[in-house]
């Protein structure tokens, strides 16, 4: 969809992703790393792929170069070093008009905290990210495998292609100033809300949902099983009426002791009036019933009785399901196996490029 | 001011999270969006979610629907009514873009299925988005977004690594469906400005939220390495992690070269410390006794040390780098009073993004959508009315 578009991708980790959905959407994208780059990470790997590779300095003459001849120019500078000189809009666009120029930072080009370095632990510090994950009163913690650049990333694709749009109705480019800390504020959700609706700031519940009860209850999210974890919340509406009922006659088929669930009129369920001693009480005869199921029995049942409710994947179990296998949703290059390209798009998933 | 999107028409039919964002990123910039409900199934975010204006539930009290919804006209239609039906395939027909977030197949056994709405508009972009994709096995599973954020792998990778996964807050994964739909979405009007041609997007929620684990599913299956979730260690990194202060908060701070942890070091008044995890969390420990997360990040700044304090959600509603990028406007909503909707996450040098109104009322603009946008009369428009197209 994006063969008319030339994109020069000059970024670092915070800014791979921007391309590498922009190119499996069509665009010709040129990726440039300094001569002797290790290029050899999973995550470079996975997240240039379907790009060209060039190395090449950067310094002002080559992205001036660059610049001259590309719809759109991605980079990443250093905030508070002479880096972000070499990527300045006015410069480029005189020789460019059309350009469109996305920069990448922690926190935006302008503002107190312009020039702050942050890496993914801080920026979804930064972002409130890390205080809604963790236990209670534990550390807060941030997602193992680094997030921040991701939404980074899938942001400056969106500004980048909304300038796009702008300049294909004008003919002028423009500079989209992405900042890394308000791409994560994404992810929260609806926490922000809280804070000027309810007078109250959400934080982190470990293993549970709060902010769904006015009552202030918790509802447990992870149960244990047998070879790991599983995903189940007590949801209210048709959907979790239809599931919490589901739910009860599967265990009527195993004979489970179903306690006071075997008394709960799922019709008159309403999560977010429920009290703490409810939910805890209707939680317990789940928990025991959970534990003696496998993820893969618990995924195939849910599926079967069009329940709610998901298995806690590793890579691995992911890796192997199904669903992804027969969508055509992994493709392989060389010896590498990739996730292909994100949309389908008229029917068909488009390919990824072999590398060049 | 040229607005961005200005003259993008799109229409949603759905829910909650993952299509409705999908409409509020591009109606920042100037796109009309008509959210489309009904009254017998209005969205879930009004009724499902808290907050409420005043803690009371009510179809036009919840602040979740609000937040996701904000520069948007909201209509109602039934369109299990033949009127409402006709209508909605009008809207459809004058539209750029289509968006739904029904189960597969639902809106096509509504009538609104994308074969049948090109053939009266060929160049209608639609995506339809989902938990598993329109298509495979499992395609017709329901599922909300802080479940399948488990089934995705980001669940697993969060938390101590004895303790159990970790629930990122809220449906996390719908808004990275969200966002690559809004690039999609996106490179289709590019593709159309080009070629003319409409376009059918199918968008997996399930797979959009693994291009965010792409490095590590991809060293998965060249080396057989289940990434594993590790509490804030980074293996390139040390101190990388959070340190609580005295004040109550907690610091986020983390060295990336000797040169950096020398600095550090210097900085916290400890110059020479080894670079182990003990002797670290002693020295930062006495450090941030009597410091705020915010002081002790700034004077690590200072020295060029990556460094900030874990923000609370309520933080972010008086930082001053985010209030001096405008990231919180303000709206009065008819029912729930004056409140903060979320700006985009980018600058546009030009054409920058604006809220430009509070969310709308259960069918606030249905005169408005249907009279001026779609051309009814008043006769026409009444008529529909008393036939029940708006219920």
């Amino acid at each position: 969809m994006l063969g008319a578009c030339r994109i020069v991708d000059a970024t670092g980790r915070l800014g791979w992703l921007a391309g590498r959905l922009l190119a499996d959407l069509g665009a010709r994208v040129v990726k440039i790393e300094p001569p002797g780059a290790d290029v050899s990470s999973p995550q470079w790997r996975a997240l240039n792929v379907n790009k060209r590779l060039v190395r090449l300095p950067l310094d002002a003459q080559s992205v001036d170069q660059l610049a001259s001849d590309c719809d759109i120019l991605i980079a990443t500078p250093e905030p508070g070093t002479g880096e972000t000189a070499l990527f300045d809009y006015p410069r480029l666009a005189s020789k460019n008009p059309a350009l469109v120029l996305v920069v990448l930072t922690p926190f935006g080009l302008t503002g107190p905290k312009a020039g702050w370095r942050a890496t993914d632990l801080e920026i979804m510090a930064a972002a409130g990210a890390m205080s809604l994950a963790g236990e209670p009163d534990g550390m807060p913690v941030r997602v193992s495998a680094p997030q921040a650049y991701a939404w980074t990333g899938a942001q400056a694709a969106v500004g980048a292609l909304v300038a796009l749009a702008h300049c294909r109705a004008t003919g002028r480019g423009q500079l989209v100033d992405v900042s890394a800390q308000a791409a994560v504020i994404i992810s929260l959700g609806h926490a922000p809300p809280f804070v000027d609706i309810a007078g109250v700031s959400p934080t982190r519940a470990g293993a549970f949902m709060t902010g769904r009860s006015v009552a202030g209850a918790r509802f447990r999210v992870f149960w244990p099983c047998r070879d790991g974890y599983v995903n189940f919340i007590l949801y209210g509406g048709a959907a979790g009426r239809r599931t919490n009922e589901q739910l009860v006659a599967w265990m009527r088929e195993r004979a489970v002791d179903l306690g006071p669930l075997a008394g709960q009129d799922w019709a008159q369920w309403d999560p977010t009036i429920a009290t703490q001693e409810k939910v805890d009480a209707l939680e317990a005869s789940i928990m025991r019933f959970f534990s003696a199921l496998t993820k893969r029995e618990f995924l195939e049942g849910a599926h079967q009785r069009e329940m709610l409710g998901y298995p806690v994947s590793t890579v691995a179990d992911i890796a192997a399901d199904p669903q992804l296998a027969v969508r055509g949703f992994w493709q392989d290059l060389g010896r590498e196996r990739h996730c292909g390209v994100f949309a389908v798009i008229d029917g068909k998933r488009p390919a990824l490029l072999e590398p060049r | 001011m040229t607005r961005a999107l200005q003259g993008v028409r799109i229409i949603e039919f759905g829910g909650y999270a993952a299509g409705p964002h999908i409409g509020k990123m591009l109606a920042n910039f100037g796109a009309t969006v008509v959210h489309v409900e009904s009254r017998a199934r209005p969205d879930g975010f009004r009724m499902q979610y808290p907050p409420y204006k005043d803690g009371k539930p009510g179809i036009d009290r919840g602040g979740c629907f609000a937040f996701f919804n904000d520069s948007k006209l909201g209509v109602t239609l039934d369109v299990k009514n033949p009127r409402g039906l006709e209508l909605a395939r009008r809207l459809a027909a004058g539209s750029d873009v289509l968006i739904e977030n029904m189960r597969p197949g639902v809106i096509a056994r509504i009538g609104l299925g994308y074969e049948a709405l090109k053939k009266q508009n060929p160049r209608l972009i639609m995506l339809s988005t989902c938990n598993m994709g329109q298509t495979g096995p499992r395609a017709d599973t329901p599922g909300f977004g802080s479940q399948l954020t488990a089934l995705a792998g980001m669940c697993h990778l969060t938390g101590e690594p004895g303790g159990p996964p970790m629930l990122l807050y809220g449906p996390y994964i719908d808004f990275i469906a969200s966002t690559v739909g809004a690039v999609a979405v996106l490179a289709a009007l590019e593709r159309r400005h080009q070629t003319g041609e409409g376009a059918y997007i199918d968008i997996s929620q399930y797979e959009s939220g693994l291009m965010f684990l792409a490095g590590e599913l991809l060293e998965y299956h060249t080396t057989g390495k289940v990434a594993e979730r590790a509490g804030n260690d980074d293996p390139d990194a040390m101190p990388h992690g959070a340190f609580a202060c005295g004040g109550g908060g907690w610091l986020a701070v983390s060295c990336w070269s000797a040169a950096e942890f020398a600095r550090f070091a210097q900085c916290i008044g400890r110059a020479g410390l080894r670079r182990e995890p003990q002797a670290i969390e002693e020295a930062l420990s006495s450090w941030l006794r009597e410091r705020s997360a915010d002081a002790a990040a700034r004077a690590l700044q200072a020295v060029r040390v990556h460094a900030h304090a874990v923000a609370t959600v309520g933080d972010l509603f008086t930082d001053p780098q985010l209030a001096a990028r405008a990231q919180w406007q303000r709206k009065v909503h008819p029912v729930i009073g004056e409140h903060s909707y979320c700006g985009p996450p980018f600058v546009l040098s030009e054409t920058p993004g604006e809220v430009t109104r509070p969310a709308p009322t259960l069918g606030a603009d249905n005169e408005a959508v249907f009279r001026n946008l779609l051309g009814l009369t008043a006769e026409e428009y009444a008529a529909c009315e008393a036939a029940g197209a708006f219920a």
